[in-house]
């Protein structure tokens, strides 16, 4: 096949093979050179393993093959992501790999057992490309908590991709793997889709199995899919979605397979928009939220509207609060599940010779500065005589932040359109040391973890050349009908003239010498001294 | 003075006050929150092991509905309340044998709460209210050992990590050390029925601990509170905290201030020592796991757990007294193990009815609790250990005590027939049938014997007539040896009589 196979989506992969116009070799073999070319400046990738990941995609071409020679049924049975390569965030398990979850504490560690989420990868026959960067154990809003460097936005590379999913997000941007995979407990999906310029969406909690993806907070935490497109964002949920019996929390609803129908005309997904009915929640235009983000987002509300949706201002009163309760509940929950890291069993090991010091010398090297705040006020918001008044009052504050939403859905409300993040991109080391500010920039995001819900960030064009997002909020288990608004949202956009505009730091990646992350955020920080 | 004399002394100006904490590993196929199967003693350290209970990063549990229930039968065999809805916490605290840094146990919901256990002591029947018994997970083993060279080293077995647990705690209701042991020793029996655990103290498999405190009789306010562990038997139980209360009393007694402490049970030196001081109470930061949604207990589910209860040891004990006039003693022996209780009812059952000779539930239980009884005990360990795995049915032993009731065989003659059906397999009647163990009450063979013993024994017989009138007992005596003891003593001894009477008659003509 002629041209960059990197360019291609997802979808267009899947013609292509089942055509045979390309292999899964072929398209293994394009992201890898691309990865090798181009990562350097990017740093999105913390594992890339080319022999593996070659074997793997001969061995979906050999499934191809007897599926072309069994017939177009057979063709056809095979799931559409079938030999289309998958990046997964570095705390998606995966045997025999590491899992570091950006974290020096899982250094070394190699996961002994897949999780669920890759299992269902395997299942559908994609080719798992690598692991990506991403914030200490998902802590963060720009990825630059990753002990192993921060990562570029492929827009502007002196800028954070967001967090904490900041490397499978700038990954797909930069066109060096088609999918990937996120978690999301406060934003981590979203928000960095937004800054990158891509969708990325927080399916509703229980949606997808948590089995197998280590664990920043258990109540909050969502695995989703980052794309080019909204149709291969819904074919990659629909591979990982469903019941998962390891996963007490994962939810017995079906997966319905119209995500994998999402119309291919765009003006048969715009003609989806008419009569529909949308709210704009006026607490979502949040202190800080920027001229130009709020523009565009009224812009988009404008191109709804013109296909017929009707959009009417909505309120969620509690808002104000969500950022609160959730540095609450997230940081207890953290606070316990990161105890686990104690240098006995595996990753990093620091022995100065008793039990305890071993697990404080290990702690205290192995932890960096985000996580080590979060143990903090997540033990303290757990102890004795501080209980009710912080972490009960946060469940209190989530139970109205769920009452919110579901009077909006009772007021006949089909999903909400609001900012995904305050701002576009800022600078790599703008808000490192200032982590309200950072924890400002899920303020519009987090409502619907607390809530549970599913959320999307869409591509709503761009500020002073950096994209912005529009996210859509739903009902629990609306991710279909949510994909749905999107890619009509996407129909009607398509010959948008900013959908035309590449990431600007595409070109700069390609060139020799350009400086890693880690030495462009070292030299922003002399600039700024 | 003597240890006793000192307790009753002690027991004269101080109460104790003693609350009980017992942990039981509960009897299910797998773990509480993975597959892995249980651990068993003969398993290799670390080979029953998972993501799950390793607490691997990512792994999630998956809750055993069996453990659950297992937990409901308990508190609804104590009178327990079950609530409609409760859920697990984390408790959160740092050591090696604990790898996710917490463990899933139950906070402000266990499972049960508000039951009672009832039980009998030497000074009569007791009843010590149950606050609470809930579900909670095991920690892994600790060993610690030297390597080649010398150097200490702890090693983890996390084959017991995850094992399901039952916590069942007292309120502060037992007053003496006898009291503590036989509630032991009745939530052991209680356990055991129901099938939920092993409880062998010896294997881990039930932890007594007990919190002591003295306050001076007739005083309200509680004293402080010491945390005795690693009673590993029952008698250590009653040991330990009757030296818990001696020490504590003296230390009272010497105007010391009591601490607050967790102390260490020494078997051998027959001491408590200190283990940690607790003046700081730890604090676990419980809060709800995440990971698990709340468990709904619904009536039907309830309800069947419920009508799959077994009667109780204290219920059959009672019964046993009541309506089968057997002693207490008796009762409680025959209810020691749910299967002796089982397989004596079962026996009783069998003699009922049919016609054929009755066996009193008098002698049942004499037959179960004794020659039974020491065949099993002497089979410990081996297939046959248990009263219901002999191959001698319930039916079977019944039939036997009837022919022994009935006098078609003697005592001595069941005892062998039993001996050699629990060796062979077969049934007891049939093993008196086909070797000729039966009675020897047919007058000509009864005279042959006689006659031969009379003969060989011209000493007795001149005793006798010189007026020594117990030499016919030596005479009977005899006689049953010669019939390997399966003579009819009545009827020798009328033959003896009869015998030497002849002569008499015949030396007189």
């Amino acid at each position: 096949m002629s041209g960059d196979l990197t360019r291609l989506t997802a979808h267009a992969m899947a013609v292509a093979l089942r055509s045979g116009e390309t292999s899964s070799a072929d398209l293994a073999a394009a992201h890898l050179g691309r990865i090798e070319a181009e990562d350097h400046g990017l740093h999105a990738w913390l594992a890339v393993d080319p022999p593996a990941v070659l074997a793997a995609a001969r061995e979906a071409d050999a499934a191809l093959a007897r599926a072309r020679a069994e017939g177009p049924a057979a063709l056809a049975a095979l799931h559409p992501l079938h030999g289309v390569p998958v990046a997964l965030k570095d705390l998606v398990s995966v045997r025999g790999m590491q899992c570091t979850a950006g974290s020096r504490i899982l250094e070394g560690y190699r996961a002994p057992y897949d999780a669920h989420v890759t299992e269902r990868l395997r299942a559908a026959g994609a080719v798992i490309l690598g692991k990506t960067n991403m914030d200490e154990f998902a802590m963060g809003s720009s990825t630059e908590h990753s002990a192993y460097g921060p990562t570029s936005n492929p827009w502007d590379l002196d800028r954070v991709p967001g967090g904490s999913s900041g490397g499978s997000a700038a990954a797909v941007a930069a066109f060096e793997t088609p999918l990937a995979l996120g978690t999301d407990t406060g934003g981590s999906i979203r928000q960095p889709g937004s800054l990158c310029g891509i969708v990325g969406m927080k399916p509703t909690y229980g949606r997808v199995s948590r089995y197998g993806i280590v664990a920043y907070a258990s109540s909050l935490d969502q695995v989703g899919p980052f794309a080019r497109d909204v149709r291969d964002a819904a074919a990659l949920l629909h591979a990982i979605a469903g019941r998962d019996a390891r996963d007490s929390t994962s939810a017995p609803v079906p997966v319905p397979d119209g995500l994998l129908h999402l119309p291919a005309s765009d003006d048969e997904a715009a003609a989806g928009l008419r009569g529909l009915r949308l709210g704009l929640p006026r607490e979502y235009f949040v202190e800080g939220t920027e001229a130009g983000t709020e523009a565009r987002l009224r812009e988009a509300v404008a191109v709804l509207e013109a296909s017929g949706a009707h959009v009417d201002e909505v309120s969620l009163p509690h808002t104000d609060y969500g950022l609160a309760a959730y540095y609450i509940v997230a940081p207890a929950e953290a606070s316990a599940n990161l105890a686990r890291y104690d240098g006995i069993r595996y990753g990093l090991s620091v022995r100065v010779g008793d039990v305890l010091g071993d697990y404080l010398a290990t702690r205290g090297r192995g932890f960096g500065p985000e996580a080590k705040r979060r143990i903090m006020l997540g033990t303290y918001a757990l102890s004795a005589g501080y209980y009710e008044a912080f972490y009960g009052k946060a469940q209190k504050v989530r139970t109205l932040i769920k009452g919110d939403f579901d009077a909006v859905w009772a007021s006949g409300v089909d999903a909400i359109v609001a900012p995904t993040s305050p701002t576009v991109a800022w600078k790599l080391g703008a808000k490192l040391d200032d982590p309200v500010a950072m924890y400002l920039s899920d303020a519009c995001t987090l409502p619907v973890n607390m809530a549970g819900l599913p959320g999307v960030s869409i591509p709503a064009g761009l500020s002073d050349g950096l994209p912005v997002g529009l996210q859509l909020i739903g009902r629990p288990w609306s991710e279909l009908d949510l994909l749905r608004i999107a890619r009509g949202y996407e129909g009607i956009t398509a010959t948008a003239a900013w959908r035309t505009v590449e990431p600007h730091g595409l070109a700069e990646l390609r060139a020799v010498g350009c400086p890693t992350p880690t030495e462009r955020a070292a030299a922003l920080g002399a600039g700024d001294r | 003075m003597a240890p006793a004399d000192g307790l009753a002394a002690v027991l004269e100006r101080y109460e104790p006050v003693i609350g009980i904490e017992v942990h039981a590993q509960l009897r299910t196929a797998s773990k509480m929150f993975c597959a892995c199967a249980s651990a068993g003693d003969d398993a290799a350290p670390n080979t029953r092991t998972c993501p799950v209970c390793l607490g691997l990063p990512g792994a999630l549990p998956v809750l055993n509905r069996r453990a659950v229930e297992q937990v409901i039968a308990t508190g609804l065999a104590i009178g327990a309340t079950v609530p409609p809805a409760t859920r697990w916490d984390r408790k959160n605290y740092v050591y090696p044998d604990l790898p996710k840094g917490y463990q899933i146990s139950q906070y402000d919901l266990p499972l049960a709460s508000n039951g009672s256990l009832t039980f009998d002591t030497s000074a009569g029947e007791r009843t010590v209210r149950i606050r609470r018994a809930h579900l909670e997970e095991d920690t892994a083993r600790l060993v610690h050992a030297s390597l080649p060279g010398g150097r200490r080293v702890s090693l983890v077995d996390f084959d017991r990590s995850g094992m399901p647990l039952m916590e069942i705690v007292t309120e502060p209701d037992v007053r003496s050390a006898e009291e503590a042991r036989r509630y032991a020793e009745e939530l052991q029996r209680v356990l055991r029925y129901l099938g939920v655990s092993d409880a062998e103290m010896e294997r881990g498999q039930m932890r007594v601990e007990a919190n002591v405190s003295l306050r001076p009789r007739g005083t309200e306010p509680l004293g402080t509170r010491v945390e005795v562990k690693n009673m590993n038997s029952f008698r250590s139980v009653e040991r330990a905290i009757g030296f818990e209360i001696e020490r504590q009393a003296a230390a009272l007694d010497a105007g010391e201030t009591l601490r607050q402490q967790t102390r260490g049970w020494d078997d051998t030196r027959g001491l408590t020592y200190v283990m940690r001081d607790k003046e700081d109470s730890e604090d676990y930061r419980y809060f709800p796991e995440p990971d698990l949604p709340p468990l709904r207990t619904d009536a039907a589910w309830l309800d069947a757990i419920r009508a799959g209860l077994p009667e109780l040891p204290a219920s059959r004990r009672a019964r046993y007294v009541r309506d089968l006039g057997l002693s207490a003693y008796d009762a409680g022996v025959l209810t020691a193990t749910r299967e002796t209780a089982e397989f004596f009812e079962a026996a009783v059952a069998a003699s009922a009815g049919d016609g054929r000779p009755r066996a009193s539930a008098k002698a049942i239980a004499n037959w179960v609790t004794g020659e039974l009884a020491r065949l099993v005990n002497a089979a410990t360990g081996t297939p046959k250990g248990r009263i219901d795995r002999t191959g001698i049915g319930p039916a079977d032993l019944a039939a036997l005590a009837a022919l022994v009731e009935a006098g078609g065989v003697s005592g001595t003659s069941a005892k062998e027939a039993l001996a050699i059906a629990f060796e062979t397999g077969e049934a007891p009647v049939s093993v008196i049938e086909a070797r000729g163990l039966g009675r020897i009450a047919d007058g000509d063979a009864v005279r042959a014997v006689v006659d031969a013993v009379v003969a060989a024994n011209p000493a007795a017989v001149a005793d006798y007539r010189a007026g020594k009138a117990q030499a016919v007992g030596f005479l009977v005596g005899q006689a049953m040896k010669a019939t390997g003891g399966r003579g009819d003593a009545g009827a020798v001894r009328a033959a003896i009589l009869a015998r030497l009477g002849a002569t008499d008659t015949e030396g007189a003509a």
